[in-house]
């Protein structure tokens, strides 16, 4: 047992947390103003607009995946570490957006407006007045988008293969200790993600419930 | 001076209104809206706040707000405004509430002196009691020394005590910088106490315009009750609607009344 610890290749984990800091990162950028756009709009387009974004929570990952891989078959990105950072961006579009729209819905609309009327642009009203009163929302999308993130397979199995290093993330690493019935290691692997996801998952609900206590009290 | 003709369709809850307005408020002036609730007294004053659109032209001191091709943005008009539920930006803290509006640490300080904020100026606002939280509004909205305030029922939601204070620190405030104010209120002691001028809209549209007094002491048709009751001192008890009131009478008025007929009282109106 000791053996297989000391001897376990931890490059697929560090390879999916990367994929997902990048992901997250990026799609935090892409996500912020798209978000703050959404809930701000009353535009006819907007419905047809969140029925996109929230495409991919119901889509099957092989759907995706199966699309991906006709597409970056035409500009060489199959099997790349690239191409599953794009992939995993559109696959957590809506884990990003959908907490970060709601937060901004929920913010109070004459105080924004009080923002506009003190002469600060709609930029300067998002950074000083709107992000910084959606602090739970803003940690439940990102820390959501990084954990789904991880846990990511069916559209890395279809466009990733398992590359050591370049595409070889935790998820596909366990798929493939299955196949090759190496069930120690698969525990182990296993159990890490377990540990790590759960952890990650009850910091967001702690700070978040703690963040309703602090509003609740005053 | 502020012009105002504007025009909008408004969609409320009693179908659909519209909203026609047109008149001339004079620089440093402090009005008064009264009317009944969709009435479009909230509406005129984000139209011309900028919050919300029209058809028509809004003018101040010769600027155009609305009426030229686009109009003038929110961020340009320089206004004060005064919300119902204060709309303070809840990650600051009183001082950077007004210090967001305009970097002038000497203004902001004048201003939390004036209003007796001074001691509060690092709490958070969340920590604020009502009446304060309103105060600190009333200081940020006047840190750009805004050209007109405008005021959208801004004490309703505070006790009675509380009121008159936030009437007395609006008052000092308009003194002191005379901008041009616009209130909407339905509390007629505070429409005496502050505006010069008090104007009535019904239906989007403005029936009455004059100062507090003539528009609100003006005599009603009547108003048509039940006599209840009469004791020996010559008060009656009286039904009005779902209401009870008593009414002293003189020996010669109460003369003749019998209980369950029906009477008409006439009563200055205050509201």
């Amino acid at each position: 047992m000791i053996e297989t610890l000391t001897h376990l290749d931890l490059s697929p984990f560090v390879l999916s947390f990367k994929l997902a800091g990048v992901t997250t990162l990026l799609l935090f950028f892409v996500s912020l103003p798209f978000a703050w756009y959404l809930s701000q709009s009353r535009s006819k387009t907007k419905p047809f607009m969140e029925a996109l974004t929230a495409l991919p929570m119901v889509l099957p990952p092989s759907v995706l995946g199966f699309y991906f891989l006709m597409i970056f078959n035409q500009i060489e990105l199959n099997f790349t570490f690239t191409g599953l950072v794009i992939a995993s961006c559109l696959y957590s579009f809506p884990f990003m957006v959908q907490p970060l729209q709601g937060g901004f819905e929920s913010l109070n609309k004459n105080m924004l407006e009080a923002s506009y009327l003190a002469g600060k642009s709609k930029f300067k009203t998002l950074l000083f007045v709107a992000l910084p009163n959606i602090k739970p929302a803003l940690l439940t999308a990102i820390i959501i988008t990084f954990s789904h993130t991880i846990g990511e397979f069916g559209v890395i199995l279809m466009i990733g293969g398992s590359i050591p290093g370049e595409t070889k993330v935790a998820s596909i690493a366990i798929y493939e200790m299955v196949e090759i019935m190496d069930y120690n290691s698969a525990h182990i692997y296993s159990l890490i993600m377990l540990l790590i996801s759960f952890v990650v998952l009850l910091s967001v609900y702690v700070f978040n419930h703690s963040q309703k206590r602090v509003g609740g009290f005053h | 001076m502020l012009q105002i003709a504007i025009e909008k369709e408004l969609h409320g809850a009693n179908g659909l209104l519209n909203l026609e307005l047109k008149c001339n408020i004079e620089q440093g002036e402090f009005v008064a809206i009264m009317g009944k609730s969709g009435s479009g007294k909230t509406t005129l004053l984000r139209i011309l706040a900028g919050l919300e659109e029209a058809q028509g032209s809004i003018g101040m001191n010769h600027v155009t707000w609305l009426g030229a091709r686009k109009p003038l943005a929110v961020q340009k008009r320089n206004i004060g405004f005064l919300f119902q539920d204060y709309a303070l930006f809840e990650n600051m803290s009183v001082e950077e509430n007004l210090l967001f509006v305009k970097k002038d640490k000497k203004f902001a300080n004048e201003l939390l002196a004036l209003t007796e904020l001074t001691s509060l100026k690092k709490e958070s606002v969340t920590r604020l009691s009502g009446g304060q939280k309103q105060r600190v509004a009333l200081c940020r909205a006047m840190m750009n020394r805004p050209q007109l305030l405008l005021l959208d029922e801004p004490l309703s939601a505070l006790d009675s005590v509380m009121r008159l204070k936030l009437q007395d620190e609006i008052l000092k405030m308009h003194r002191a910088f005379g901008m041009t104010s616009i209130m909407v209120s339905h509390d007629a002691s505070e429409i005496y106490r502050l505006a010069s001028r008090v104007l009535i809209l019904e239906n989007g549209k403005i029936v009455k315009d004059g100062t507090p007094k003539e528009v609100m002491m003006e005599n009603t048709k009547g108003l048509e009750g039940e006599l209840l009751a009469l004791n020996e001192q010559n008060i009656a008890t009286v039904l009005l609607g779902h209401q009870l009131i008593e009414v002293a009478f003189s020996a010669q008025e109460a003369k003749g009344l019998k209980v369950g007929q029906k009477i008409t009282l006439a009563m200055h109106k205050t509201l």
